[in-house]
Order: structure tokens, then sequence, then C-alpha cells
């Protein structure tokens, strides 16, 4: 009954003095967005913005719809048969759910990283040109210029520089993953989607990540999926704590994880929750 | 209860029962590795000794039941064109049909359902009915059809030759393909597919760059089971294709053509005397073995491969 | 139906892809012109449209005035555009043909009460008659001289012997087989038998054949001592022989996907390997079983070669597993070349044909249905 869910940004984001986005319309804005598989709803009523340059992650139990709501952003859940949305989805001040929309320009803009790495089983040097050549762009010096800037962004150039043309998936799992990253930059979106990118990796490829994010915050915005708190308080500004595919809170990491003003919230966080 | 000492002696095969299964089993694993084991010497040790380079590579003579000059090179090539043809229709034809039921067909749909039944339907329809089918459509229908188009008066399409027997062939092996192909689609992990989706690439870039490419190594499968099979078929290319006796090798479309397996079935059921051209016969027959289990063995090894590599990349 | 998984397409790539669906729907198109192209041929058997009778009723051509217009054009065979197109002198003309041509027929033809007989009615084609010369009612395909007879039940009956005594065969050979290699033997034997045995399905029938005309034959014949060579038994197990790969591959299959679990919870249940294998993987693989089977039967009814090389090829209806037999398949192969195109013994090899796919199809059908509803039972298994 009282859930604070349907309320958009929460009232400090005005003054919250950090944040660049008070000039520039948020990243991502949904409202009352609804979706359901095969007439399971698997989120209700999501109404949330995602202020642009920052790390919002999403934390929830299992199965409480992160995913579905991760792939609504860039419509990966177009390829579910039986799936039905409704409501608001805005990309840029677009909307991004109509009809008409170019899903493919969509994607171009809103990368994603998957929860298992999916580099393609093709070289390097081919997986990371695969996107740029999507584009249209042909030039191999502006190809591998691009390469390379995006390789040293992901911090794997050093490390794979000498073996661009071997198969990645000779690479190691957090190699791979970082390859996942810099695959999906080299295209130049400017939304990042992170669907749990470091939940199959050890403690130290998984730090590297985190830093990896913390240095791609500059340039892009980012949604990251986690189930680790410690990562979400670490590298988030803001986290929103879904329940049962709704948006239960939402707010500036520190106060989710110091003064959550729902009781669900403080459980989960405080890892009592059943 | 039952003794602790009879369960001990009758040890780990559990009783006269489990004994006797185990040999019923067993006996009939060795009769039918018996059968395959007769055969293949009887085939090897009587086609050897008139197997030679001579008897693959020259024309025979009209008589060909003359042991000393019997040769089958007509029938290699008759055999190998009409398959060779055969791919050229069922492969673009069969991939491009398994790319639509795994990647864009709802599976839910009453067509793609419709699909499936005919794939199977026609896996089952006997190889001789698709003689008739050759006949009564390709020949008769299509080939008439033509001559009467082009205004020949002599047939030129509307009887049997190279073309319609390599089609029917094509109709035939279909399903082979198709199944084939799914396969090895359903085997690419999904994770690719969304790799490329999200990296904006549309649904066709998708399939062309990433999960044909793939599907390689199975559709490759599925065309040399194709050819497999086809290379041993004699029923559907009956009254399509097939002739006793051409002086000439097939050099049109048009051609009617010699072939290996009917060649085999016109030495051993019209020879004029059995015992004297079985060498003849042997070697044919080991000559259509030989092709025919290279292919096989061939997509076997091939699929093998393919599913360990699948299993390591999981 | 359509395109509707995955996103929008762009124009350029919305023909393709409806290109590709084009392709996948005309599998189904394909199935309708088998059955179309293979059916049309039989058709004027299956409406009763052609009369075989070597001696056709003559109308006298003096009582032209009187026979309706309808009558007259059905009794010379002429299409309806071709009878308008005709004047009273050319039809007259034609009757008069006729009745040439039924003057020349010799006496004892005439006499012969067979003559007149349409054999292709379906009363010939399915019940018993007593020919001239014949000392009782049979039933006979004998599609030569000078009256052709169509007796399908020969056919039919020799088709279900030898693909019966093919299924006996095969069988329990290929499910004994399948189990020992799935169940009961060494890692070691398994991994090379099992592809030593799906070899079979690389030999070409026309091999097979082979051997069973000029092997299997002989050896079969020494030991039982029949009077024919060649019959059902040799062509039996030719076409057990074909049907094994497939049998066994199936069985093998679904042998192997039972849950390794529930064998394991036998077997720590005390029983024994063979326990395991006859009491729960077998039942639980029946669908696997079921569906191999079927699949064998329909295998074996329509295989050709090895029949027509095998099995003796005569007509005679013979339940006897010794007689020389003749199928359905080796019939099509053995006198499409003799029929007249658009003929009677043409038409009915179609019909044979025809016959032949309605048998796979319905196969098709009551095997998936008997699948599902097993699988159904059994919760998914295999
Ligand atoms: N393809 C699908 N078809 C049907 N239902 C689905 C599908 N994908 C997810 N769901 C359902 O939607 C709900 C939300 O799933 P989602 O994958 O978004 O959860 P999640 O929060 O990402 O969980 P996790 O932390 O385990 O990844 C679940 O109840 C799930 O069962
Ligand atoms: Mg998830």
């Amino acid at each position: 009954m009282e859930t604070p869910t349907s309320r958009s940004i929460p009232a400090e984001d005005a003054l919250d003095s950090e944040s660049p986005s008070r000039t520039s319309p948020p990243a991502i804005e949904t409202k009352d967005l609804c979706l359901s598989y095969d007439e399971a709803p698997a989120l209700r009523d999501v109404s949330l913005s995602v202020p642009e340059r920052q790390v919002t992650a999403l934390i929830g139990p299992s199965g409480c719809g992160k995913s579905t709501l991760l792939r609504c952003f860039n419509r990966m859940n177009d390829l579910i048969p039986g799936v039905r949305v409704t409501g608001q989805c805005r990309v840029g001040g677009q909307d991004i759910l109509g009809d008409g929309v170019d899903v493919i320009g969509l994607r171009k803009q809103v990368g994603m990283v998957f929860q298992r790495s999916n580099p393609f089983p093709m070289s390097i040097r081919a997986n990371m040109a695969y996107g740029l050549k999507l584009q249209g762009l042909r030039n191999r010096v502006e190809q591998d210029r691009i390469v390379e800037e995006s390789l040293r962004a992901a911090a794997l150039w050093d490390e794979v520089k000498d073996r661009l043309d071997r198969n990645a998936l000779e690479l190691s799992g957090g190699q791979q993953q970082r390859l996942c990253i810099a695959r999906a930059i080299a295209i130049r979106p400017r939304i990042l989607l992170m669907d749990e990118p470091a939940s199959a990796l050890d403690p130290i490829t998984t730090m590297r990540i985190e830093e990896l994010i913390l240095e791609l915050r500059r340039d892009y915005t980012i949604v990251i999926v986690t189930h680790n708190m410690q990562q979400a308080a670490r590298i988030s500004d803001r986290t929103a704590f879904l329940y049962l595919g709704e948006v239960v809170e939402f707010d500036r990491t520190s106060r989710i994880f110091t003064h959550p003003r729902d009781q669900r919230t403080e459980d989960y966080v405080t890892g009592r929750f059943g | 209860m039952r003794p602790i000492g009879e369960s001990r002696r009758l040890g780990r095969w559990g009783g006269p029962a489990g004994i006797v299964g185990l040999i019923l089993t067993g006996l009939a694993t060795l009769v039918l590795l018996a059968f395959l084991v007769a055969l293949l010497t009887t085939v090897l040790s009587k086609g050897m000794p008139a197997f030679s380079w001579r008897f693959v590579s020259t024309i025979p003579r009209k008589d060909f039941f003359d042991v000393d000059s019997a040769a089958i090179l007509p029938m290699v090539v008759g055999t190998s064109l009409r398959v060779l043809i055969m791919t050229v229709f069922v492969m673009p034809f069969g991939v491009i049909t398994a790319v639509y039921l795994t990647e864009y067909a709802d599976p839910a749909s009453p067509f793609t359902r419709g699909i499936r039944a005919a794939i199977g339907n026609i896996a089952g329809v006997p190889s001789i009915v698709f003689g008739l089918f050759g006949l009564g459509f390709f020949v008769n229908f299509l080939g008439r059809g033509l001559d009467g188009l082009t205004g020949s008066g002599v047939p030129v399409f509307g009887r049997p030759s190279l073309l319609w027997a390599s089609l029917t062939l094509a109709v035939m092996t279909l399903p082979v393909v198709i199944v084939a192909t799914e396969e090895s689609l359903r085997s690419i992990p999904s994770g690719l597919r969304e790799a490329s989706l999200a990296l904006g690439a549309t649904k066709l870039e998708t399939v062309w760059t990433i999960v044909l490419p793939q599907a390689l190594p199975g559709i490759l499968t599925g065309g040399i089971l194709a050819v497999g099979r086809a290379a041993g078929e004699v029923a559907p290319i009956l009254f399509t294709g097939a002739a006793y006796y051409t002086a000439e090798l097939p050099g049109r479309l048009t051609d009617q053509f010699m072939d290996l397996g009917y060649h085999v079935y016109v030495l051993a059921t019209q020879s004029p005397n059995v015992d004297q051209t079985a060498p003849i016969l042997y070697a044919t027959a080991l000559a259509l073995l030989v092709l025919t289990l290279a292919l096989n063995a061939g997509a076997i090894l091939l699929r093998s491969r393919m599913r360990r590599n699948l299993r390591e990349a999981v | 139906m359509g395109l509707r998984r995955g996103h929008r397409a762009r124009p350029g790539e919305w023909i393709i892809e409806k290109l590709i669906q084009a392709v996948g729907l005309s599998t189904i198109g394909l199935m309708v012109l088998i059955l179309v192209f293979v059916g049309r041929e039989a058709l004027p058997v299956l409406m009763g449209r052609i009369n075989t009778a070597l001696v056709q009723p003559i109308l006298p051509s003096k009582e032209i005035d009187s026979i309706p217009r309808d009558d007259l054009r059905s009794y010379l065979e002429l299409s309806r555009s071709q009878f308008e197109g005709m004047d009273r002198e050319m039809l007259m003309a034609m009757m008069e043909a006729r009745e040439e041509g039924f003057r020349d027929i010799p006496e004892s033809f005439r006499a012969d009460p067979d003559s007149t007989v349409n054999t292709a009615d379906w009363r010939q084609l399915l019940l018993p008659r007593q020919w001239t010369g014949y000392t009782r009612p049979e039933f006979v395909w004998q599609p030569v001289g000078t009256i052709h007879k169509y007796n399908l039940v020969p056919l039919l009956v020799g088709s279900l012997k030898v693909t019966l005594v093919g299924l006996l065969f095969a069988v329990p050979l290929s499910l004994g087989a399948a189990l020992y290699v799935s169940q009961l033997a060494p890692v070691r034997v398994r991994e090379w038998v099992k592809p030593t045995i799906e070899l079979l399905a690389g030999i070409p029938s026309v091999v097979l054949g082979v051997f069973c005309l000029l092997v299997l034959s002989g050896l079969l014949q020494s030991l039982f001592g029949y009077q024919f060579r060649l019959n059902a038994l040799v062509a039996g197990i030719g076409l057990g022989l074909t049907a094994v790969p497939l049998i066994f591959t199936i069985a093998e299959d679904s042998f192997t996907g039972v849950p390794r679990g529930y064998v394991q919870a036998s077997l720590a249940l005390g029983a024994s390997p063979w326990q395991a294998a006859w009491q729960v993987v077998l039942p639980s693989a029946m669908p696997g079983v079921v569906a191999a089977m079927i699949l064998g039967f329909g295998r074996c009814l329509g295989e050709t070669m090895v029949v027509l090389m095998a099995s003796g090829n005569a007509s005679m209806l013979s339940w006897s597993l010794f007689d020389s037999t003749r199928s359905m398949t080796a019939t099509i192969a053995a006198e499409m070349a003799e029929a007249v195109s658009g003929g009677g013994h043409y038409r009915m090899l179609f019909l044979l044909g025809t016959l032949l796919f309605a048998i796979s199809f319905v196969t098709h059908l009551i095997g998936g249905r008997i699948v599902r509803r097993l699988r159904r039972r059994l919760g998914g298994v295999a």
C-alpha cells in the first residue's frame, strides 16, 4: 500500500550537486512501463529516469525483472515471442517503444554487455571491427585506430595488442568479457547496459572491470545489473531496488545503502531478505 | 527374502535372466556385424580382381557384359553429375528453409507446423514414388510444357534426362539437408545472435555474418549425407533419366546418362550368364560402395568433430 | 504467421525475408505437388472413368439420330469441344469405324466373357474373378497379353509379407543391439560398434540387392531346402538390413536419452545392469522405440531395389514365406518401362504409387500421434 513506486525522479535530484544531469535531459526515462511474457507480468508500472554520465545500478532478488527492464532499453525483448509492453520509455528524449522506431539505430546508441561473455568465434580484430563494419566503416586505418582506442578504453590493449588476429575464444574469461565491453564501446554508443558483467569472474578480474566502469563513467551513461551489494555501493551513483517487477525505491546510492525509506529495501541491502 | 549367498553368486549380472539378456543382446549385435562383414568382404573379395584403373577410366563397348572390355567411366560420370546437379538445387533450398524455420518462423504458427509435417512426410515417401513424381511432374508436365513453349517438334525436355533425374533427387534429399542444417543452426548459442543484434546488426546481417558461418560444418554434413544417400539410389532415376546404354558421356542437361547403381542392377538381373559376368558386377558394386561409404564416413566424421567442438565451446 | 520474431527489417531486407519465408512455405507446396502429380495420373482409375475392356459395346451407326447426344459423345470418347466441332457426317464415320473394328476382333475373342470385362473397375482390382482357363476365382495381377488383369491384392499381400519379414528380422536385432550398445557394452566396444552398424545406412540398396540375390539366396536355400531360390524370406531379410540402421539409430538415441539418474537410481536399489536396462530404460524409451518401428515399417514397405532383385517377382497370391513374391514398389519399377504413357497399365502403376504415398502419409500421421501420446504419458522422457 505504501509503495512509493510510481514517483519519478526523486526530489533530491535537484539538490544533487555532483550530477551533470541538472541541465541535460535524462538519458533514459520510463513512465508506467509494464511488460508481460505471455500474459505473465514481469514489470509493473516502472517509472524512473536514468541521469546522463552516471552509473545507475539495478538491484533486487533473482527473477524480479532487472534483466527484463535492462533489455527494454535497447528493445532486446523484441526477440522473445509473446512479449507485450505498455507505457513509455524514452532514450535521449525520443520514444523507443513505438512501431516506427528505428530499432537498429537505437541499438547503435545503446550498447549492451551480457552476463555470459559472448565474443564471436573470430579473431579479436574481427570482433572489434564487427560493429564498425555494420556502420559502414570500411577504411582499415580508421578501423584499426578505433579498435586500439576502444581496447585501450577497456584496459585490454596491452594484453592483446600482439595477437589481434588470434581467435577471441583463446582469451581468458575476464579478457573475453573486457573484449565484449570494448566491442560494445567501439561503436560509440551513448549508453552502456551491463547485465551482471562480472558475475562469472574472479575477484581480481571483477575489480578490473569495476575500475573500467568508473573510467567509462566519464563518457558513457551506464546502467548495470548486479547481485553484489558492495559492487553497487562502490561503483554506482544511483541505485534502483526492484521487487516483483516493481521499482520499490530509486535514489542516490549512498541513501539506498544508508537510509532506505522502504523496509524491503533495507532488508535486501542488509542481507536480511527472506 | 533372497539369501545373501545367492545374490553374490549370481554376481553383477543379476541372475540367469540378466545373463540370458546380456547374451541375447550381444548376439543381436554380433549378427548385425556379421551381416555387415559378410557383405563387405563378399563385394571386396569378388570385386577386387576385376577392379583396375582401366575399368574405371574407359568407356565400354555397347556389349558391356563382355568381361574383358567392361568398364564404368560413363556410369561414374553419370552418377557424379547427377548428384552434383542435385546439390546445386537442394542446398540453397534446404538451407534457406532451415534458416526460415530456426531464425524466423514462429514455432507455434500453423504454417510452421505445416512445414515440419511436410518435411517429415517427404522424408517418409518411398523412393520409387519420387520416380513417379519425377516422371509425372518434371518429364511429362514441365518437360512437355517447355517443349510446347519452344515449339520444337522433337521432344527435348519432354523426356528423361540428367536435369530431371537430378531435380527428382533434389526433392527426395531435401529433408536430409533441412534436418542437418537445422540441427547445426540450433546448436549455435543464442548469445552470439544477441551480441550481434545488440551491436546494431539487423536480423539478416546477423544470420549472414554470424549464424551461417558458424553453421557451415553442419550444412556441409547435411550436403554430404544427401549426396551419399542420392548416389546409391536407383529407384527415383529409373524413369527420370537413367539409360541402359548411351554411346557417349552426357554433355548436356537434357541428355540421358548411365548410372552406377542402375548398372549394378542391369548386370545383376539381365546378364546372359550371371556366373561369367559376376566379376564385373562385383567390381561395379565395389565402385558404388566405395563412393557412398566414403561420403557417409566423411559426414559422420565431420559431424562428430563438430559436436565435439561444440561441447568444448560451451 | 510470419517474421515477428526479431525486429522490423529495413525495406531491402524485408523483401529478402519475405523470399526466405516463401522458400520455407514452398515445402508445403512441394508436398502437395507430389500428391497431385502422382495422384493425377491415377485419378481416372479412382473415378471409374477408364474402361479397359477389349471388346467395347457397340452402338449401331444406323441409330445415330435416336441416341442422346451426351451418350454419343462419351461413346466416341470425345471432349465437349471436339464433339461440338463435328458434323453428323464425321460422327457417323467414327461410329462406322468402331463397328468395323469390332468386326475385326476374332470370333474366339468375342466369345470369351473376359473380353467385355473392364479390368480397371474396382471390382476387378479388389475381388477375385474366375478368368477363362482358371478353375476357380483368383486374384490376378497380369498386365500382359490381350487382357490385362490388374488385381491389386497379390501386390498388397506381397508388400505386406516382405515388410513383415523385414520387421521381424530387423526389430529384435536392432533393439537388442541398441540395448546392448547403449546400456550393457563396455565403453570401448560401444565406441566402435555404434558407427559400424550405422555404416549399414551408407550401403546402397542395390548393393544389398546383389548380396541377397547372389549370396544370401543360395545360402538360405541350402539351409531350408525350399523350392524357389528367390522368395519373400530372402527379400524380407534384405529389407530388414536396409531398415536396421534406421531402427538402431533411433532406438539407441532414445535409450541413451533416458536420464542417467533413472539407471543409477535403480542400480542403487540393487538392480543389475540388465534389470535396469530391461525394467527402466526400455519402458521409458518407449516413444523412441515405437517411432523406430513405425519408421522401419515405412522404410520396408517403400524399399524398391532389394525386393525387385531378391523376391522372385511372381505376382501370385500366397502367404507362404518360401514362395516367390512381388511387392507394389517392385511392380512399379519393373513394369513402368513397358507401360504406354497414359494407358491403363500406366495409370494402374500410378495408382500403386498413390497407394504407397497414402500409406506413408498415414504411417507418418499415426506414428506421430502414438509417439506424442506415449511421450505425454511418460512425462517427456526420450
Ligand atoms: N523469455 C522469457 N519468457 C518468459 N518469462 C520470462 C522470460 N525471461 C524472463 N522471464 C520471467 O520474467 C521474470 C523476470 O525475469 P528477469 O530475467 O528479468 O529476472 P532478473 O531480475 O534478471 O533475475 P536474475 O537476477 O536471476 O537474472 C521472471 O519471473 C522470469 O521467469
Ligand atoms: Mg537477469
